[in-house]
């Protein structure tokens, strides 16, 4: 059975390699590619849309369409990990650590939860203590990692970057979060509803975006069209409109990546992790 | 111009990808996969495409890696074949 599985990789890699013969040499300029459709965004991109990142300018508006389906499958994505994995049972008992003495207390019964103080801390199975640096380093890193994460968002347009980049980023100073600190730390600063919340919302505020523009007499994401609804400079009303979208898209994602994360890292049940 | 550079990650990733499926440890092998990101992230910038550089380093190599490691966290270390 392996011997076959190796043959038909092989075979199928041989294939593959024996295609790329035929593509067309790297940064050529006369491949099909680079002759048709790239010289118009190349030329007309910055007069067309006023924003100086090509890429950006084709994802959120040429491809605009594309970038939307695209965040709508990352939800989707999101939405089948907390399907799949979201355990809603409760758990038998708590766990609690005295921290001046060290002593566990445990509940049998889990009528009611201990309120937070300084000297009792919750404490579940798979407890490890906190390691004191690492706790700090992150403490410090991570308002700049989020802060940086708003710079790429916002500067998606001027610079490689934009509502993916960003989002997975802010997304990761969370995670980053759950790791040195706590899980139950993150899941209590964002619950669970309100992930679930902002995972609609960025896909609402771009396919909103794009209800506005038909509104305005356009088509379905034509951003030119917003110039008619909000008081901007027309020039520059299409860069806007991508700004618009980028953080939609950067909303969604966040959310997704810390619920997936936080999905798999405590199995569903939201308590305890990595 | 840049072969040089290319030659070198490009073997980088070779190695990354032959180790990610033939190591047993599957933490290893996540921890192979964020290099193997990487090396990928390194490929994209000297092509010139920094976006996709970028995006590669975030997702692939920073929260993919992550997710992993997670996964392995609550299955079993040891893979059965």
């Amino acid at each position: 059975m392996k011997f076959v599985a190796f043959l038909i990789v092989s075979l199928c890699g041989g294939l593959l390699l024996y295609a790329t013969a035929d593509l067309p040499a790297w940064g050529d300029p006369n491949s099909p590619a680079s002759s048709h459709l790239s010289p118009h965004y190349i030329e007309k991109a910055l007069e067309e849309t006023d924003v100086p990142n090509l890429v950006t300018a084709v994802l959120a508006d040429y491809r605009g369409y594309d970038t939307m389906f695209e965040t709508a499958v990352v939800f989707c994505a999101g939405l089948a990990c907390l399907l799949l994995l979201r355990d809603y049972s409760r758990r038998e008992g708590s766990f609690y650590r005295h921290i001046p003495t060290g002593v566990v207390i445990h509940f049998k019964n889990n009528a009611k939860s201990m309120p937070a103080s300084r000297e009792f801390e919750h404490m579940d199975k798979e407890w490890v203590p906190y390691d004191l640096i690492m706790k700090t380093v992150c403490r410090i890193l991570i308002p700049f990692i989020q802060l940086y994460a708003l710079y790429v968002v916002a500067h998606g347009d001027f610079s490689p970057g934009g509502g993916f980049q960003g989002g997975v980023i802010f997304g990761s100073s969370l995670i980053l979060l759950a790791i040195s600190y706590n899980l139950r730390t993150v899941v209590q600063r964002i619950r669970e509803r309100a992930l679930g919340f902002l995972c609609a919302l960025g896909i609402l505020i771009y396919t909103g975006i794009g209800v506005l523009c038909m509104i305005a007499g356009g088509n379905f994401l034509d951003y030119g069209k917003l110039a008619e609804i909000f008081p901007v400079d027309p020039g520059h009303v299409r860069a806007l409109g991508m700004v618009g979208v980028e953080i939609g898209v950067g909303i969604t994602v966040m959310a997704v990546m810390v619920v997936i994360y936080v999905n798999i890292a405590s199995e569903g049940r939201h308590d305890e992790g990595l | 111009m840049h072969w040089q550079i290319d030659l070198i990650i490009l073997t980088f990733i070779i190695f990354c990808a032959v180790g990610a499926i033939t190591v047993r440890d599957l933490l290893s092998t996540a921890i192979l996969f964020g290099a193997y990101s990487f090396m990928m992230c390194l490929l994209w910038a000297v092509m010139g495409a920094v976006d996709v550089a970028f995006t590669e380093a975030s997702v692939g190599a920073g929260v993919s890696t992550v997710f992993f490691v997670a996964a392995v966290f609550r299955t079993s270390r040891r893979t059965k074949d």
